[in-house]
């Protein structure tokens, strides 16, 4: 039963060729979803493409609904699934600075190395961005410490927030995401094309 | 170029059809490794190594960079690491089936390059920053977190989302 190297199934060596597969994968995916262009990618913030808000949605519909079920069918355990950790205003405020950075720079770190891997200029120096970014936090770490390690709420999961059974929240985030489709496509016949 | 190329340049998968993939990608990860996928993780790992090659006195004595230094491993012997090697690579490969390889800086014709490139320094900053401080980026904290319904996930999407939308409209030259 799954998760596999965890449970002890696959040997921990073969975490690494994992890695570099998986890896593989991701890169290949996004880049050949457009997600190597920032002028595509920030369309989602004006409305000329959504092709972010479409591949983001579906992949999140799709990973939930299939680990769910999987854990249903007894091939894989979901409470041994590491659960990103709650830290209420860490992820607010980091989210909110994040999104600043995403409209300025018009790239993620992922979409931005695989912009690196086709040659983007633009995207070498946003990666050499983040690392300045990174750099910064680690040496003003007492500055951002409390904000860091505060307000923490555990590995919580929507269940555990709402208190409402997963498969009415998993129908429910895929309503919203079907909505936003729809929405969007909507909208995006109202705006005048951009052309990159 | 050749006109057939050219023409393929801007044509890319179906974004409901790269979603699903993605998604099946997701739960092939969390299947094998119990986890999800990152891209933010290594560039903090890079940052770590380059201090610590500099000073190793100083990463062991900040209360940041010495979480990530170990005596008997370098700090880039981590999986997201490999993940983004892998990451480069599979970028690499679609890049060049599809014609899209070249070194260029991608802007609008309403700006400069050169205006191009201080944004896109000045947006890196800002995710590097904001990635250290909610634990992850666009695809380890809000996709992956998704995934498990992680609250924080949630939270960390809509704060990423919510302020892109937000903030849109002062950057709006440069994309439109």
């Amino acid at each position: 039963m799954g998760p596999l190297i965890p449970n002890g199934i696959l040997t921990n060596e073969w975490n690494i060729i994992i890695a570099v597969l998986i890896g593989l994968a991701f890169g290949f995916i996004l880049e050949a979803s457009g997600f190597s262009s920032s002028r595509k990618l920030a369309g989602v913030f004006y409305g000329y493409d959504f092709a972010v808000l479409k591949v983001f949605f579906t992949a999140a519909v799709v990973s939930v609904i299939g680990l769910y079920y999987m854990d249903y069918l007894g091939w894989v355990d979901i409470s041994m699934l590491y659960v990103h950790p709650t830290y209420l205003w860490a992820a607010i405020i980091g989210g909110a600075i994040m999104g600043v950075g995403f409209v300025a720079g018009g790239f993620c770190p992922g979409t931005s190395l695989c912009a690196v891997a086709i040659g983007k200029l633009d995207a070498w120096v946003y990666v050499f961005g983040i690392m300045v970014g990174v750099f910064i936090f680690s040496e003003a770490y007492g500055v951002f410490e409390g904000l860091y390690n505060g307000s923490f709420l555990g590995n919580i999961t929507l269940v555990d927030s709402f208190d409402i059974p997963a498969n009415y929240i998993i129908f429910g985030v895929t309503l919203i995401a079907l909505v936003a489709f729809f929405v969007s496509d909507i909208v995006r016949k109202r705006i005048k094309k951009v052309f990159y | 170029m050749d006109k057939s190329s050219e023409n393929n340049r801007h044509v890319y998968w179906n974004p409901y059809f790269g979603g699903f993939l993605l998604g099946l990608l997701i739960i092939f990860t969390f299947y094998m490794t119990g986890r999800g996928l990152g891209a933010s993780g290594a560039m903090k790992s890079s940052v770590v190594t380059l201090v610590d090659k500099v000073s190793h006195e100083h990463t062991i004595n900040n209360a940041y960079y010495s979480k990530f230094v170990k005596d008997d491993e370098s700090p880039m012997n981590t999986w997201l690491v490999f993940e983004s090697l892998g990451v480069l690579a599979g970028a690499f490969i679609s890049g060049s089936l599809s014609g899209r390889m070249g070194f260029r800086v991608q802007h609008s014709p309403k700006i400069t390059s050169r205006r191009r490139l201080v944004f896109a320094l000045f947006g890196g900053i800002l995710f590097g920053l904001g990635a250290q401080i909610a634990r992850g980026c666009t695809s380890g904290a809000a996709l992956s977190g998704m995934a498990v319904l992680s609250t924080g996930g949630f939270i960390t999407m809509l704060a990423i989302f919510g302020t892109a939308y937000l903030f849109a409209y002062f950057f709006r030259k440069n994309w439109i």
